[in-house]
């Protein structure tokens, strides 16, 4: 019986998403999971639509996950959201920054941004855990903590000891920024 | 210790464990953060070459005075370094040698989806695939092994899903490799007629020696039991076992060249049904027809774009989880030049004045998209400035003033020079212009020999590239702005109408780098904004049309550069935004 778990963390390029990917692969490592984490890098950063997959169980196989098979996934735009509902497995959460950020083609007129996506997205009986994690950001002290905001809000679908979360930003942000992203990540948390 | 690692940074951790200490490299994705882990380790050396060629003939020079020596590049990169390759192959080693390749099924940041193990095959080499992070880390020291043992450089190919992913790593100490003192050997390192002709021979021989270490090592194991077997190897492997898990017999391939004969018949033996799983192209499955075994594989798994489980379980037949997805058609995204980007104004200047562009590789690759419309051809490093000389040669005069070719600091390093040479050498009246925007940027800030830093972070001599365009014989060399939208429109006029060639090389650094000072957001007065769209022909992703049509600049992502003001007739846009 496979037991790997699969999270998706899907945004746009310069988001921050590696950076939440490295940090929740280090909190599953500690928790002695095998872990695997695939990422994007090059062309598809500068400003693309960017998808990183977190596999963790006994034993992990595949770096990436399937259509149909997230158990959970992080969407750090509204779009983007809609855009991978597609992966989350029957009864899986999709986590939703509300926040809207127009691709080229919008900015363009050569397509319109969807209006009431998050209501769509619930209408499909999806369940869905939506807030502004840009406001919340931001009282944390800076609209680049999205990430970790949203890693908060992701802990609470976890049976891992906040202590185990705070350890692992100590590990993976500069020193100088991790009281502003335990902060981030506790108002996530908290949310 | 257990360590989480990213493929190429576990690659680079084995390459020091085995006692490497010479590394010289290009950047390329996926295979940057190969060299740019080892530089992080002190015993090692490690440097960016200008290109390919340059990286893998240096690190066989190190060989060659008996240290441990690792050149990395991508897929396409190998084709750059070909030459060295196939006659590498000949001279064999003194201290071992690896040569890292990491492909790109699927293209997510490349131009071709070229497999690289032809390459192998071709050039008689031994190549590795590793199928996670912790075999990328042990087949370092296994190549070194290799490579001294049987006297030749080693292949490791990576592919996207291995250099890219992380997984759980044993960490060990650094050994120190063995002392092998350089000893003149002309027969050996001189490749002329005569001593090349003795040495092919041997080329054959260590194929053969090879070829019995791939029947009796476990780099090539057989894994389960069941009816069906399946031959495998790289992240192929994963996708069998997340689909079969342990229900089929399976052979995986650690050493893709040469492959083993009396192992995969006898495993065909053992099973009533052969299935070959690979990316690409059908490698694996070539060697299986050559042995005479008939197999499932590229009539049912395409040659094109990557594998997954889902798409590998649907192929063979099995069911396959599907998700909702919404009615609505969503616009796609694709990846943009940044909000800043010092290339945008001048791609604009281009797109304005109807000029034929020979593109080339990096970020302003992206000026080929909308609305910009920039570029005419992309086809690999170097291709703008001579294929800007093929056509103006071909069409005359007339071309000459419509059309330039516009290539990066670090491309034109790579190889735009020699392209350069030869339109001063055979005559063409084009203009070059460099996109210098101080860094190798799409593979994320790579230091080059334009940048004055080397790839330790130290200073380094800077290569003035007036002066080279000019030593080159271009008489008209001259600097623009980018952010400046009419300088760089005369500047081009003006280069276009001159009969002679020229170079433009458009300055600024990349809006990324952290020393970059960037200005408060713009913001548009939309009393005077009169909802022309003219400064929307830029594709700047920190500006939107706003509900009343009129145009808003997204604070979160304008860095002020100014470039869409110089647009607008109407002075719509303000200074620092009000927020």
């Amino acid at each position: 019986m496979n037991t790997t778990k699969d999270i998706m963390i899907v945004g746009v390029g310069g988001q921050g998403s590696l950076l939440a990917s490295k940090l929740l692969g280090s909190v599953l490592l500690a928790e002695n999971y095998d872990v695997k984490v695939s990422e994007v890098h090059g062309m598809s950063q500068r400003g693309g639509s960017v998808v990183t997959y977190v596999r963790f169980g006994d034993k992990v196989y595949s770096p990436i996950t399937d259509k149909g098979c997230a158990d959970m996934i992080v969407s750090f735009e509204l779009l983007e959201a809609a855009r991978y509902t597609e992966y989350l497995k029957e009864g899986g959460t999709i986590i939703v920054n509300t926040q809207e950020i127009n691709p080229i083609t919008v900015i363009t007129g050569a397509a319109k941004y969807p209006e009431k996506l998050l209501e769509k997205i619930k209408a499909k009986q999806i369940s869905v855990d939506g807030l502004d994690a840009l406001a919340i950001a931001t009282e944390a002290g800076s609209q680049k903590a999205v990430n970790i905001v949203l890693m908060g809000v992701l802990s609470k679908y976890f049976d891992i000891p906040e202590s185990a979360w705070l350890e692992a930003i100590e590990k993976c942000v500069p020193p100088k920024f991790v009281e502003l992203n335990k902060k981030a990540f506790l108002l996530g948390k908290n949310h | 210790m257990k360590k989480l690692l990213l493929g190429n940074e576990a690659l680079a951790r084995g390459l020091w464990e085995a006692g490497c200490s010479f590394v010289s490299s290009y950047p390329g994705t996926p295979s940057t953060e190969i060299t740019e882990y080892a530089a992080k380790y002190g015993e090692i050396y490690a440097e960016w070459a200008p290109n390919e060629k340059v990286a893998m003939e240096s690190a066989f020079g190190a060989s060659v005075a008996g240290k441990r020596s690792f050149c990395g590049m991508k897929h396409v990169g190998l084709n750059v370094a070909a030459d060295p390759l196939f006659t590498i192959s000949y001279t064999g080693v003194n201290g071992g040698m690896i040569i890292a390749v990491a492909d790109d099924a699927g293209m997510h940041s490349s131009q071709n989806e070229q497999d690289s193990r032809h390459y192998a095959v071709a050039a008689k080499l031994p190549m590795l695939e590793p199928s996670d992070s912790r075999e990328a880390l042990e087949f370092a020291k296994k190549a070194y092994y290799i490579s001294e043992k049987y006297d030749t450089p080693v292949i490791i190919k990576m592919c996207t899903r291995v250099a890219h992913s992380q997984s759980v790593c044993e960490l060990s100490d650094r050994v120190e490799a063995p002392e092998r003192k350089y000893e003149k050997n002309p027969q050996k390192y001189i490749m002329m007629p005569g001593f090349a002709k003795k040495r092919h021979p041997l080329v054959e021989k260590r194929t053969a020696d090879l070829t019995e270490f791939a029947e009796t090592s476990d780099i090539n194991r057989i894994e389960g039991e069941g009816n069906i077997g399946v031959i495998t190897s790289s992240t192929s492997y994963q996708y069998v076992k997340e689909v079969f898990g342990d229900s089929v017999k399976v052979l995986k391939l650690g050493m893709i060249n040469p492959m083993p004969k009396r192992k995969i018949l006898d495993f065909a033996a053992s099973v009533d049904k052969l299935i070959v799983v690979e990316e690409l192209d059908g490698i694996i499955e070539s060697h299986c027809n050559s042995l005479g075994l008939s197999v499932t594989g590229k009539d049912k798994i395409p040659m094109i774009g990557e594998l997954s489980q889902n798409k590998l379980a649907e192929l063979l037949g099995k069911e396959i989880p599907h998700g909702k997805t919404l009615d609505d058609e969503l616009p796609v995204r694709p990846p943009v030049m940044c909000a800043g980007c010092p290339h945008r104004g001048l791609f604009y200047t281009l797109a304005k004045n109807k000029i034929t562009v020979f593109g080339d590789i990096g970020c302003y690759t992206l000026g080929a998209q909308p609305p910009l419309n920039a570029i005419d051809t992309v086809i690999c490093m170097g291709a703008s400035v001579s294929g800007l000389h093929g056509y103006n040669k071909a069409l005359g005069k007339e071309a000459e003033q419509k059309s330039v070719c516009v290539i990066g600091d670090s491309t034109f390093m790579h190889s735009g020079i020699t392209g350069l040479v030869n339109m001063t050498y055979n005559d063409t009246h084009g203009t070059v212009i460099i996109l210098d925007n101080s860094i190798t940027g799409m593979t994320g800030h790579q230091h080059n020999p334009t940048t004055g830093m080397n790839l330790k972070g130290d200073p380094a001599a800077k290569i003035d590239l007036e002066a080279l365009c000019r030593a080159i014989g271009i008489k008209r060399v001259r600097v623009v702005d980018p952010y400046n939208i009419s300088e760089c429109d005369k500047a081009i006029k003006e280069e276009l109408a001159a009969e002679e060639a020229s170079v433009i090389i458009s300055r600024r650094p990349c809006v990324l780098l952290k020393y970059v000072k960037t200005k408060p957001s713009l913001s548009v007065d939309s009393e005077k904004c009169k909802a022309c769209h003219a400064c929307m022909k830029l594709g700047c992703p920190a500006l939107y049309i706003a509900d009343n049509k009129k145009v808003s600049v997204d604070p979160t992502q304008c860095v002020g550069c100014g470039v869409c003001e110089q647009l607008c007739k109407f002075g719509a846009f303000g200074g620092k935004d009000e927020k």
